[in-house]
């Protein structure tokens, strides 16, 4: 049983290196990304997202759409407890799993074996478990006697499927995406395609951020299209996609 | 619903340290990162802790008209020792920052940096450890029984260190001009604690400032002391004991105010 409820959910990122501001900046804001502002103290105050309210509970696989720095990696990281909100409640039950950079913490001296249990280790498995695992995720990356390999050797294709493997093997009860996760030639893209929709079937919450309307069609049952850091439109996949897209 | 900053702060510090595999496997990682492809690898620092301990040992010990029996070891170990205090104290100062991919990607419990931190210092602690034995080979001073007591000693070092490191590293991620400072800070002590020269060669009225008001030198002082046979005092005992306490209480105030803080300052 997994929920998310957002109660008037703000998010300000302060700026230390930018003390003035000028109407250069005032009329980018218009163009792109949130709204800056200023706080009590005077400082520079990018607030990335404003007044979200909302609740997931199990079953609903939400789509974000927005347009660049409209606040969908901000709000994917708020639901992965990277940021907590600088004002309003965020509550969060359920254990998270993020498919957001699945590259991270690879290091490309190591050989694709402990760069297994580098990243099993960040998304919190124990060596033990990882172990237990290991050879599942040797076989589904097919990278066969490269595992052994210093990953600098690796193409970057082999880089992404084992990055992949090692990634997909969680079940978490929420499940966090930037974009759909395709890799690999076509052989490999039709497992992976396979294991993210048993992925995606199997966890409680999906929230998922895209610009592609099919993967909104086909995966979610409910849209928030953001805009400026606030919800533009909050519904059903076909009408907020229809108004998105402009229909 | 926010919880107290002390609860913040306790339970980070709690899961961080249920996640004591992925400490040190990262550990392990920045280690073996720096000397990848060399045949000696970390070794590598043991080798020039070595020189350096040997020429500033033959130098000094000259200058100071030392007998080298006593001085290379006591040089030996403060090198040593220091270069462990300070590099967990610098890097400690960079903790969060080298580590801001990670933070913003995943939310792992954020001591879990700090750890990494003095778990990868006190790798590198146990290859340079490995000179001081040989020095005292060198020179032919047996090592007593009394050795022992450095290690709980160590301990309470390691458990000043990790304070110093957390409240550094939070209020570094925030005010960047601060890892120059301490850098500053702790050459002035390097130069300020009896390391390169011994605490006797001080006239008297001088050593009472220099060295009690040293909170480094009583730190330095419970390890090195054991390692060259004499038992430290309960003076150094208490400030480091006290120097924990307070430490830890300040630490804990400062980390729950403002762990919430520390993603956005990245």
């Amino acid at each position: 049983m997994a929920t998310i409820e957002f109660n008037n959910v703000c998010v300000d990122f302060p700026i230390y290196n930018a003390n003035t501001r000028s109407l250069k900046k005032r009329l980018l804001q218009v163009a792109t990304g949130g709204q800056l502002g200023a706080d009590q103290q005077g400082r520079v105050v990018v607030r990335a997202l404003e007044d979200l309210s909302f609740t997931f509970k199990d079953g609903d696989r939400v789509g974000l759409l927005g347009h660049n720095g409209a606040g969908k990696s901000t709000l994917l990281r708020l639901l992965g407890g990277v940021y907590e909100p600088s004002s309003g409640c965020a509550r969060i039950n359920g254990v998270i799993g993020s498919l957001i950079d699945i590259s991270l913490g690879i290091d490309s001296e190591a050989t694709g074996r402990e760069n297994i249990y580098f990243r099993g280790g960040l998304l919190g498995m124990t060596r033990a478990e990882i172990s237990k695992q290991i050879d599942d995720i040797i076989e589904f990356s097919e990278l066969g006697n490269f595992v052994d390999m210093p990953m600098r050797t690796y193409s970057s294709g082999m880089h992404l499927r084992l990055a992949f493997s090692v990634s997909t093997i969680l079940r978490p009860e929420i499940l966090l995406m930037d974009e759909w996760l395709s890799v690999g030639d076509e052989g490999f893209k039709h497992k992976a395609e396979k294991r993210m929709t048993e992925l995606v079937q199997v966890t409680n919450i999906l929230v998922i951020a895209s610009h592609s309307r099919e993967v909104i069609l086909d995966t979610c049952n409910r849209v928030i299209w953001l805009e400026h850091g606030r919800v533009r439109m909050d519904g059903d996949p076909e009408s907020v996609v229809a108004a998105y897209f402009g229909g | 619903m926010r919880k107290s900053s002390t609860i913040t702060a306790l339970s980070d510090i709690a899961m961080a340290a249920r996640r004591y595999s992925l400490v040190g496997m990262l550990g392990w990682q920045d280690v073996r990162q720096r000397y990848r492809r060399s045949a000696l690898g970390p070794f590598w620092l043991t080798i020039s802790m070595g020189v350096m301990i040997a020429s500033i040992g033959v130098v000094f010990g000259q200058i100071f008209n030392s007998p080298m029996k006593e001085f290379l070891p006591f040089l030996a170990v403060g090198m040593i020792f220091w270069g462990f205090i300070s590099s967990v104290i610098t890097e400690g100062c960079t903790g969060f920052i080298a580590a801001e991919g990670i933070i913003k990607q995943l939310s792992i419990p954020l001591f879990v940096h700090i750890l990494r931190v003095l778990w990868r210092n006190f790798l590198i602690l146990a290859h340079n450890i490995v000179i001081f034995p040989l020095v005292l080979l060198a020179v032919g001073k047996p090592l007593s029984w009394i050795a022992f007591i450095s290690i709980p000693g160590l301990l309470l070092v390691v458990v000043n260190l990790t304070w110093i490191a957390l409240i550094l590293g939070v209020l570094c991620a925030r005010y960047r001009d601060l890892p120059q400072i301490v850098g500053s800070i702790l050459q002035i002590l390097f130069y300020l604690t009896p390391i390169m020269w011994m605490p006797d060669l001080l006239p008297k009225r001088a050593g009472l400032y220099l060295l009690d008001s040293n909170p480094v030198y009583h730190l330095l002082e419970i390890i090195r002391s054991p390692l060259l046979g004499q038992l430290p005092t309960t003076t150094n005992w208490e400030i480091s004991l006290a120097l924990a306490l307070f430490g830890w209480f300040l630490a804990i105030a400062v980390y729950g105010r403002f762990k919430r803080r520390i993603a956005y300052w990245l």
